[in-house]
């Protein structure tokens, strides 16, 4: 049980890193609904720089630390196919590996396990479906 | 090349509103960490970490919506919500954001506050209340569930956007004009639109993992349908 556990993890893993290293490249390029509705009154230039009018993204300021990474691409990565998809698939393994490594950490030890002496944990596990908790 | 900034940006909202909020979010993050231990065993651990993964790729996949030149995204409120539950949905969607704000510079870090009370607290606040509201009336079939995971996810979306409205009003940086009726109006309308979309991702992808493994549903395994021998049938007369 434990075992498929963990296949269905590495099969979900897969389709993430297949969405944001390859799918990615294929997202629309427009302002998200908070960033258009952030830039309405205002007209933009092909470079997108706010030619004129009056609206909240003007006061936009700078990102605090930007980073190599900034804006979902490889800093001097020329290839934009390879400068998002590689961009996505570093973030998918960095957000597992903070997210789960903190959940493991907090999570729950020795559930529903008798407590038994140590280190017989795996040969306690086949009654926990049966009894749940209190 | 464009830029692709999807959260609040620095400079949008002043400093002590957006320090407020980053009280707020702090307060509540830590909140779901202690009711979250609860729910994180050996098996859910994993779950969520690829959950918050999952979130983070299908956040990138902007799809262009009714209106002409906006797009919308993922926001994953109602996705965490549904696969691992509230209280650990909300930090899977939290630490996606710090993520982006760390790495990516998506989001202003100062603006953390807002985007994770807007999308981890609000949104999945928004999401699970409808999913305990709906997992219980509908009928306990795909399409109830299907149901369900569409509604919570469009809510959610349209309440967590106004959820920035209400932030625009109480800090935002460029004077309307008292005109905030004009971007609550395009924020709302977006929003839904991007709603529709987000149901449609959460209901696919829940139904997805329904199919495959119901028992990795934390909503279908925390609100299961009233148990005969301990509940009295509704609506009896003893």
């Amino acid at each position: 049980m434990r075992k498929r556990s963990w296949g269905f993890i590495v099969g979900g893993m897969l389709v993430a890193l297949l969405l944001a290293g390859v799918v990615s490249n294929y997202a629309s390029a427009h302002p998200d609904g908070l960033d258009s509705s952030l830039r309405a009154g205002c007209t933009f230039d092909a470079d997108d720089e706010i030619t004129g009018g009056s609206c909240p993204a003007q006061q936009e300021k700078e990102h605090e630390i930007g980073g190599p990474l900034a804006d979902y691409g490889i800093a001097g990565l020329d290839n934009d196919f390879l400068s998002t998809g590689l961009s996505g698939v570093l973030g998918v393994l960095l957000t597992f590996a903070v997210a789960g490594g903190a959940f493991w950490l907090v999570r729950r030890r020795g559930s529903a396990e008798a407590p038994d002496a140590a280190g017989s944990r795996d040969a306690a596990q086949p009654s926990t479906a049966a009894t749940g908790q209190g | 090349m464009e830029t692709l900034a999807m959260h609040i940006s620095n400079g949008i909202i002043n400093g002590p509103v957006a320090a407020i909020f980053a009280v707020i979010a702090l307060a509540a993050m830590a909140f779901c960490v202690m009711r979250g231990r609860q729910d994180l065993d050996d098996r859910l651990a994993p779950m969520a970490g690829l959950v918050a993964a999952f979130i983070f790729a299908v956040q990138m996949l902007n799809f262009p919506i009714f209106t002409a030149g906006v797009s919308g995204h993922l926001l994953g409120g109602a996705l965490a919500a549904m696969l691992v539950g509230p209280w650990v949905g909300a930090l899977c969607v939290a630490v996606v954001l710090v993520v982006q704000a760390l790495v990516f510079g998506d989001g202003g870090v100062a603006m953390l506050g807002l985007n994770i009370t807007n999308m981890a607290v609000i949104g999945i606040a928004a999401a699970y209340l409808l999913i305990a509201l709906l997992l219980r009336v509908l009928p306990r079939t795909t399409t109830g569930l299907a149901v369900t995971a569409f509604v919570a996810a469009l809510v959610s979306v349209v309440v967590a956007a106004l959820g920035f409205v209400v932030q625009y009003q109480l800090g935002g940086t460029t004077d309307l004009g008292g005109n905030l009726a004009g971007l609550a109006g395009t924020m709302a309308v977006s929003h839904l639109f991007i709603g529709i979309g987000e149901g449609l991702i959460t209901a696919t992808t829940v139904v997805t993992v329904a199919k495959v493994r119901p028992d990795l549903v934390y909503a279908l395994r925390a609100l299961k349908p009233a148990a005969p021998a301990s509940v009295p049938a509704v609506g009896g007369v003893r």
